[in-house]
């Protein structure tokens, strides 16, 4: 078995931690800079959003579809619920993804692949709003404005980028809307994300 | 004289060759076997080898705590690599996926034959269709992007069926890579021994391997919160080896503390070291005639027959005491014969009583208690044929040693206010003490005896509760209940494996279990891997189909060439046979499953509970009869190995019950009066009765050395009791004290060996020591008291 698949359960995790990052609304600071939007992501503590994620595998003829939501409780429960096309739970906890498909539940140990570690460990810093621990494993590209923000994440380490070529999110003030994985193979996938209207 | 002298001597100096040159090269067992059945029935069979060397037998759980979390992650990850090039351990499992390369590789390779989905409907246009289907929106999920790059060759989705066929039940949690427990506080990792669990030394070796592993770890590791970091290790064979430590350390201290009690006891009174020596030659002959005895009987010996046989046997240091005492009495050379006609029949009567009580031991299933019997028999024989015939050749003449009869005395004024009470009332009194300790044990005659085997266990409820929780924090990773089914070649024994697992299957729906393991989901059987192979389409038919199958998909058909490769390939290769789990980790889980001796195989499905609650395993039992599996066993590990305890208890009831008819039919004989051997038997009876009443006071529940224990105090008062009938006859009021004074010695020095006993932290030691100690004491007490003046 070849290391590659990896690589699609390394952005997806990225789009599951990023999605998480799309939740509720603490209240709004003044700058409009990386650290401001840092800022602002760390005082989140729980929230829910829907996503809808499109998969670009060369193997395949047409993108693959799927649709769900997510639940986020600080500092390190993270839930995918996809409904479509079919359904399944996600669980991260404390390095431990537990999923739960067609009455089976399994557990998958990210820490198998020690190239998902530090990855992983960086989008938890952007979680917690910290920017120094982000930048000792990518190099991060900030632009725009807090209204309308965009950060492309590209690994620094060598290995790292046989894998995953690069994380883009774009967001505004503390949500995110839209993250987009490109893997080293040219696979990608693309994740939208949207708060629930309210009831 | 000397020639006289030459014609005791030469015997007994060849006997003591002949039974050194058989101790020399006895051969000693130190494991768990004298505490399980020797002719057991099949199931008792399995159970034993469960026991000894079955898988569970052979596990060592470990766990790393304190320092942090990061650190004990480290060291667990060295330590187990450190492990896995030591050929004492079969597997070692600390969550990391490093042994899993060759497992995946030939999972596989082989994911045709493996895979319980593999099947003509499968493979046809239809199936392949809803197959491919399936795996493509797998993908979708993130989880199910690991298939990716398996697409082109298993479409199917069998790997990842396989893999969930072998995980039935949850893993351990991990964190940082490797397995930790709920709370997260300690790092845990499962080591299996090659060796088996019976082999307490190759554990023990394992053992100083682990610690050897994890200090090289420690000292590999430069940062500050590794040296933190605590090994802890626990599991059957942790606990052989601490059993085996305690028992000899205890039997070791024990022995010499009493030994040294002993011998100054015994110096204090006879103030000679002739006499000093030549007492101890009855015991010391008669230890080394026991070990002789039991290893041309039993072919081996137990440790438990050392450590306890000398205990045993103390008795015939009391042969030595009556005998100088005796002799003292008449110092000068022609005494030696009336001692010969007065005191001899009283001991040789009081040995053959020791004998019937020891013989009712030698027909117990239990080897080690059988054992014991024929090694006291044969030593109390010895020494007291030592005692008779070798002492007097030895004795120097004029030997002499203090004069014991002023303390005889001093005993006899004490005794005065009893023995002036009238015979009637005495009895009277007996009798209502009886009456009274009688039902105070009938009152309690439901928790009087304690059955469980884990009673015997020296293992302290601490490091139980400690092996429970690592156990739980692993898992579920502690079996109960087997289901076991049998044939006659390994290959038929897997098909049955495979129709029960069938029958089990709806019991893990419904609930009633959490899930079995099945050893043919590593190695299926010969003909349910030829159904399958025989399944395969061949080359050109499946191309078609997955043609056909996937115009409506998202993938191309041309993309799916390595797949139907693989499928021609696997339609031609050979089937499975054990030697292909070779290099794998999965060997070692299907040879834990598998057990083969000649024409008799037997499969085992150890069942899951769950959430660690007790398996209904009635219902199992029912669901297997329902599949027509009547020969298929349902083993619940912990009942069959109490109940099998609990057999041995009610055996050794019955034989100790024996063992007194046979001591009142020998008394009978002896003294040829009823009063006599009532007057004897009554103050050894009371003297259990109260014994036993104190233990159930003290909440003690009896166990099966308790029970040994009685019979102890019954051997050995037997020799006050009748020596109090005998002096009764005698009509010599001088020679009372230096009789009472003997016997005061000899029971001091039981007292002593006992008592310490009760000191030791093994429960079968205590429990012999806290018996015998009171009841010897009590013994005599009660045997002087109801005797006549």
């Amino acid at each position: 078995m070849t290391r590659r698949p990896l690589g699609a359960l390394l952005m997806a995790f990225a789009a599951l931690y990023a999605g998480a990052s799309a939740l509720a609304a603490p209240p709004l600071g003044q700058a409009d800079d990386l650290d401001a939007v840092m800022s602002l992501l760390a005082t989140r503590q729980h929230g829910r959003v829907e996503f809808v994620e499109q998969q670009f595998l060369a193997i395949l003829n047409h993108p693959l579809e799927s649709s769900g939501e997510l639940r986020y409780d600080a500092p390190d429960h993270l839930e995918k619920r996809t409904l479509l096309p079919k359904p399944e739970t996600l669980v991260l906890l404390r390095g431990g993804l537990t999923q739960e498909r067609g009455g089976r539940t399994r557990v998958i140990d990210l820490h198998r692949y020690p190239e998902i570690l530090p990855f992983i460990e960086s989008i938890r810093a952007t979680l917690a709003g910290d920017r120094a621990a982000l930048e000792r494993v990518f190099h991060v590209d900030f632009a725009g404005s807090l209204q309308r923000w965009s950060l492309t994440l590209v690994p620094l380490d060598r290995e790292l980028l046989h894998t995953v070529k690069q994380v883009e999110i774009d967001g505004s003030k503390d949500q995110l809307l839209r993250v987009e994985i490109r893997q080293a193979d040219g696979d990608r996938s693309l994740m939208t994300l949207r708060t629930p209207a309210a009831p | 004289m000397n020639r006289q002298r030459m014609r005791v001597l030469a015997p007994w100096l060849g006997c003591l060759a002949i039974a050194s040159f058989v101790v020399a090269r006895a051969h000693y067992i130190t494991d768990l076997s004298a505490f399980l059945p020797a002719k057991p029935t099949p199931t008792q069979q399995l159970l034993v080898e469960q026991l000894r060397d079955g898988p569970t037998s052979r596990l060592i759980l470990i766990a790393f705590e304190q320092g942090d979390a990061a650190s004990r992650a480290r060291l667990s990850v060295s330590t187990a690599a450190r492990l896995r090039r030591d050929l004492e351990f079969s597997s070692v499992n600390d969550g990391e996926p490093t042994t899993q390369e060759a497992d995946r590789e030939f999972l596989f390779q082989h994911r045709y034959l493996l895979s319980d989905r593999v099947s003509a409907q499968r493979f046809s246009e239809a199936g392949l269709h809803a197959a491919i289907a399936d795996t493509i929106e797998d993908l979708a999920s993130p989880a199910g992007l690991l298939l990716k790059s398996l697409l082109p060759d298993d479409p199917t989705g069998e790997m990842l069926h396989i893999i969930d066929q072998l995980q039935r039940t949850a893993a351990p949690t991990t964190n940082d890579g490797v397995w930790v427990s709920p709370d997260g506080e300690r790092t845990l990792m499962v080591a299996q021994t090659a060796a088996g669990g019976s082999d307490t030394d190759a554990q023990e070796r394992a053992l100083s391997a682990v610690r050897a592993a994890f200090a090289a770890a420690v000292q590999e590791s430069s940062s500050v919160a590794a040296q933190a970091v605590r090994l802890k290790m626990s599991g059957p064979g942790v606990f052989a080896v601490a059993a085996r430590a305690k028992i000899e350390r205890a039997a070791v201290r024990l022995s010499i503390i009493s030994s040294l009690l002993v011998v100054t006891l015994l110096f204090s009174v006879y103030r000679s070291f002739p006499a000093l020596a030549l007492g101890l030659l009855p015991v010391a002959s008669g230890a080394l005639i026991g070990v002789a005895a039991v290893a041309l009987g039993f072919g081996v010996v137990h440790g438990i027959t050392l450590g306890f046989g000398i205990t045993l046997i103390g008795e015939s240091v009391d042969y030595s005491i009556y005998f100088f005492v005796a002799s003292r009495s008449r110092p000068d050379d022609a005494a030696a014969a009336p001692w010969q006609r007065t005191w001899w029949p009283t001991i040789r009567l009081g040995m053959l009583t020791s004998v019937c009580g020891f013989a009712s031991l030698l027909p117990s299933g239990f080897p080690g208690l059988a054992q014991l019997g024929l090694y006291s028999i044969s030593g109390l024989i010895a020494a007291a044929a030592v005692t008779r015939y070798v002492l007097p050749a030895l004795l120097p003449k004029g030997f002499a040693i203090h004069d014991v009869s002023p303390l005889g005395r001093r005993i006899v004024g004490m005794l005065g206010p009893v023995r002036e009470m009238r015979q009637p009332i005495l009895a009277a009194l007996a009798a209502a003490l009886a009456a009274l300790a009688l039902s105070v044990l009938i009152l309690h005659r439901d928790t009087l005896w304690n059955h469980e085997l884990s009673a015997l266990s020296p293992i302290s409820p601490q490091e139980q509760e400690f092996d429970a929780k690592l156990r739980r924090d692993l898992g579920a990773a502690d079996v109960r209940d087997l289901v076991i089914v049998t044939a006659a070649t390994q290959d038929a024994a897997l098909e049955l494996a495979e129709r029960a697992a069938r029958a089990l299957d709806p019991l893990v729906a419904a609930r009633t279990i959490g899930g079995f393991d099945n050893p043919a989901n590593y190695l299926p059987s010969a003909a349910t891997q030829a159904a399958r192979r025989g399944s395969l389409p061949d080359a050109q038919q499946l191309a078609d189909r997955v043609q056909a199958a996937t115009k409506d998909l998202a993938i191309h058909s041309e993309r799916l060439q390595p797949f139907v490769q693989d499928v021609d390939a696997a339609r031609q290769a050979p089937l499975l046979t054990p030697q292909n789990l070779q290099g794998t980790s999965l060997r070692a889980g299907y040879e834990a499953l598998v057990l083969g001796q000649a024409n008799r195989w037997h499969a085992l499905l150890p069942l899951h509970s769950v959430e660690s609650q007790p398996i209904d395993t009635a219902r199992v039992i029912a669901a297997l009869q329902a599949a027509q599996l009547g020969e298929a066993q349902v083993l619940d590990l912990k009942l069959e190995s109490d109940s099998l305890y609990a057999n041995y208890l009610h055996e050794a009831i019955r034989l100790s019950l024996a063992g007194m008819v046979a001591i009142i039919v020998l008394l009978l004989i002896a003294l040829r009066s009823a009063i006599r051997v009532v007057r004897v038997l009554a103050p050894l009876l009371l003297a259990v009765l109260m014994v036993a009443v104190g233990l159930v006071i003290c909440q003690v529940q009896l166990t099966i050395l308790h029970l040994v224990g009685m019979l102890l105090i019954v051997a050995v008062g037997s020799n006050y009791a009748l020596f109090f009938d005998r002096q009764a006859t005698l009509h010599e009021a001088g020679s009372e004290a230096s009789t009472l004074a003997s016997l005061a010695i000899a029971n001091a020095s039981t007292v002593i060996g006992f008592g310490l006993l009760s000191f030791s932290q093994v429960p079968v030691l205590v429990a012999l020591g806290t018996t015998v100690a009171p009841g010897a004491f009590l013994a005599l007490l009660l045997a002087a008291a109801l005797s006549r003046a």
